[in-house]
């Protein structure tokens, strides 16, 4: 299904695609089987959008009427301190927690979002802080949670699994190797390409990434954003979130920035600058560049 | 992202010695073999020690354990607790626990005694064919609906499931004791009784035991040329010829092993008397007593005259019942989806949460598998006692968790086997019969259970900090 709708949007311009592909798909390794993606000029529908979305956890607003867009081939930087909310609403979007009120359509269409099941239906994947991972059983059996391929007898196809699963770290991580063992034993960045080969092997369309080099080395980090620009060319639209303002800035096209449950502003990175988008998560001041959300501090003059 | 751990490389492999060389080779689990070791020490040393107490009774080393009619009847007692060990595997590996399945199995036990003598006699009368099964498929969903009940209230009311079945234990045995009255419920159907293993025709004989023996050898077979004929397909590293074709000697074995020991085991003389009496096969000729009851010579001595009729057990039904529960939960732990929702779940609740995994069915799901199995120990324990009281099925949840725990199954959830846990109850149950064959007296049963359970756990505590 996402397959389908993305290549509607390409080829359109089928024409001028390719020399553009060359420029900007520099490695020649594919991190999904997707066709290559030029970003359309003109915006049109946004892959994602969410609107006026509260959730509230006893009489605390965790996220207080947030509104938030993402297009295809886009990454978006979520700031924000701690307990902002921004967890929370990426947690609303990937169906982990029930929204109290608002809406959420993905290429226009309003959709349900109820749990995770209903998210990853519509090309949501996540990349959790914490990974996510079952410790105790492997590589393969993590990758498949949840949608694990069956013989004709309706058992498990641990064989056909694992061959996958070979196949799709071989891309992210070479030099892995060990299949047959629970991913407790491996290392930080192996657990982690784990976790990153869960949420592009299945076609996402949208990607969250929440805190993806929290626990990483400078040159896994490096790696992470090579992926990132990776699957952005492949059209992904990818949600970051991160509390590294490089990072953001680095990899984002635009950026979010929330406080105490509120949006305080939206900005193309490009029109911002990092004291000013400081501001935003400090004080919720809202600069010239941003257009200002609901938490935006109120200037007297 | 890279692979930055050195462990993994090939240099390390090569370092290793032989034996870790062996045992990466079959893929044997260090930890079964361990317990395997344990086992045969256990009844060596109680072989040897009823030698010394008792004199030779025939035993391997000189005593009395290690004879098929002991082994027989060891398996037979382990049955009951290792059915329910299998389900008590899934329930600690999902991080959860079930106190009150020794009510429960009290509870279905009467509950099925009651209909059985008290509604479907009366209706059909003595003996009628349609008894056993209702009495079975009643017994069955009795346990199942228990367990799902505790599974509901764990799972949905999120009433920790300590709680829950601590509650259960109190409660299921109260109504076990109201439904029975305080009374012994008996007696059982005589076809019923044939899942107790307490009457020939529940024994198999040599050759069907034969029969099953050689198939299960088949099918080991089978599954091995069949697992590397899959991986050969898809290019992955394979075990070397020589540990396959040693996994599959090694497993044909012990099959072929056991059933012998199985089938070296004779009717006492009694039942072979009143088989004989009752199909009019001829005994043995003999001088007649002053009771005018035969007695046969055999050369100068006097002897039984069934001396020159021998019948053998062969596998009962109760072991076999055990045997394919156990074959059909490992299939479930192992092949299904099922399974590995299971230990996922138990592996990062949260986790496979967010995978798409319905963990709250799930749960009931197996608190009702529990309960299924339960119901099956006391079909098994009823029809073996020939009767259902409300104490039937008293410390039964102790010893299965026991057993579950002896077996490698961590209470931290996630880790855990149903082969595992069975020799558990196999090790558990020769501690106690080895003891009761030594006349030792039975306070000292619990408490050489107890220092085995703690003694195991640390044992393996100690063996994984090693291992890491």
């Amino acid at each position: 299904m996402a397959k389908a709708t993305l290549k509607k949007s390409t080829t359109k311009k089928a024409s001028s695609k390719k020399a553009k592909v060359t420029e900007t798909h520099e490695t020649p390794l594919a991190v999904t089987d997707r066709q290559p993606f030029t970003p359309a000029k003109s915006r049109g529908t946004p892959l994602i959008e969410m609107k006026d979305i509260s959730i509230a956890f006893g009489g605390i607003k965790a996220v207080d009427h947030a509104s938030l867009d993402l297009y295809p081939g886009e990454v978006v930087g979520l700031l924000g301190h701690n307990g902002a909310g921004k967890s929370t609403l990426i947690k609303v979007l990937s169906g982990a927690y029930k929204r109290d009120a608002g809406q959420i359509f993905v290429e226009g269409k309003e959709v349900t979002i109820g749990n995770p099941r209903d998210a990853k239906a519509q090309g949501i994947e996540t990349i959790y802080q914490t990974l996510a991972l079952a410790d105790n059983v492997d590589a393969a059996a993590n990758l498949y949670l949840g949608r694990e391929l069956k013989t004709s007898f309706g058992t498990l196809d641990d064989v056909a699994m694992e061959a996958e699963c070979r196949k799709v770290m071989h891309r992210l991580n070479p030099n892995f190797r060990r299949f047959k063992e629970p991913v407790s034993k491996l290392s930080g960045g192996q657990r982690q390409s784990v976790a990153i080969a869960r949420a592009i092997h299945f076609n996402a369309r949208i990607l969250i990434m929440d805190e993806p080099t929290a626990a990483l080395g400078p040159q896994e980090t490096a790696q992470v954003g090579e992926l990132i620009k990776q699957l952005k060319a492949e059209g992904i639209g990818i949600f970051l979130i991160s509390h590294d303002l490089h990072d953001v800035f680095d990899l984002a096209d635009r950026l979010c920035v929330m406080k105490n449950g509120k949006v305080v502003g939206t900005a193309s990175t490009k029109d911002v600058n990092h004291d000013e988008v400081l501001g935003m998560i400090i004080a919720g001041k809202c600069p010239k560049g941003a257009i200002p959300g609901p938490g935006a501090m109120r200037e007297a003059a | 992202m890279s692979n930055t751990n050195p462990s993994s490389q090939s240099p390390a492999l090569q370092a290793e010695g032989p034996i870790k060389r062996f045992f990466r080779a079959t893929e044997i689990d260090e930890r079964l073999l361990g317990m395997i070791a344990a086992l045969l020490l256990i009844w060596a040393a109680f072989d040897i020690a009823s030698g010394i107490m008792r004199g030779n009774f025939g035993g391997l080393l000189g005593g009395s354990f290690l004879t098929p009619r002991n082994l027989w009847t060891l398996l037979v007692q382990t049955s009951s607790i290792a059915i329910m060990s299998t389900g008590m595997v899934l329930l600690i590996v999902m991080r959860q626990l079930d106190l009150s399945i020794g009510s429960m199995l009290s509870l279905v036990a009467v509950a099925g005694a009651v209909l059985q003598v008290f509604e479907l006699v009366p209706i059909f009368g003595v003996g009628h064919p349609m008894i056993w099964p209702i009495a079975v498929l009643f017994m069955l969903l009795v346990g199942m609906a228990v367990g799902a009940l505790n599974g509901w209230l764990t799972a949905y009311l999120k009433i920790p499931a300590f709680i829950v079945t601590l509650g259960g234990l109190l409660a299921y045995s109260g109504l076990a004791f109201y439904l029975a009255k305080g009374e012994t419920v008996a007696p059982m159907d005589k076809t019923y009784e044939i899942f107790g293993g307490g009457i020939p025709i529940s024994w198999l004989g040599p050759f069907w035991s034969w029969t099953i023996a050689l198939v299960v050898c088949a099918a080991l077979i089978f599954a091995i040329v069949n697992g590397r004929r899959q991986r050969q397909r898809f290019n992955f590293p394979m075990r070397p010829v020589w540990a396959e074709v040693f996994l599959a000697v090694l497993g044909s074995a012990v099959v072929l092993g056991v059933t012998n020991v199985m089938n070296s085991y004779p009717w006492p003389f009694k039942l072979i008397e009143n088989y004989a009496k009752a199909n009019s096969v001829a005994i043995p000729a003999g001088v007649e007593n002053k009771d005018g009851s035969a007695i046969c010579t055999a050369g100068d001595q006097v002897v039984r005259c069934t001396e020159g009729l021998v019948y053998y057990t062969g596998y009962s039904v109760p072991v076999l019942i055990a045997l394919f529960v156990g074959l059909a939960m490992t299939f479930l732990a192992t092949r299904t989806q099922f399974g590995r929702y299971v230990y996922a779940t138990g592996g990062n609740p949260e986790a496979a949460e967010l995978a798409g995994v319905n963990t709250k069915w799930l749960t009931v799901k197996v608190f009702a598998l529990m309960g299924l199995l339960v119901g099956i120990s006391s079909i098994v324990s009823s029809a073996r006692l020939n009767a259902a009281t409300n104490a039937l099925g008293g410390l039964n949840e102790l010893y299965v968790i026991a057993a579950t725990v002896i077996g490698g199954t961590s209470l931290a959830g996630g880790v855990g086997t149903i082969y595992g846990a069975m020799l558990g109850a196999l090790l558990m149950q020769s501690i106690i019969s080895g003891m009761s064959l030594l006349n030792l007296p039975a306070a000292f049963q619990n408490i050489v259970v107890g220092v085995v359970l703690v003694l195991a756990v640390w044992l393996d505590q100690l063996y994984s900090r090693r291992v890491k």
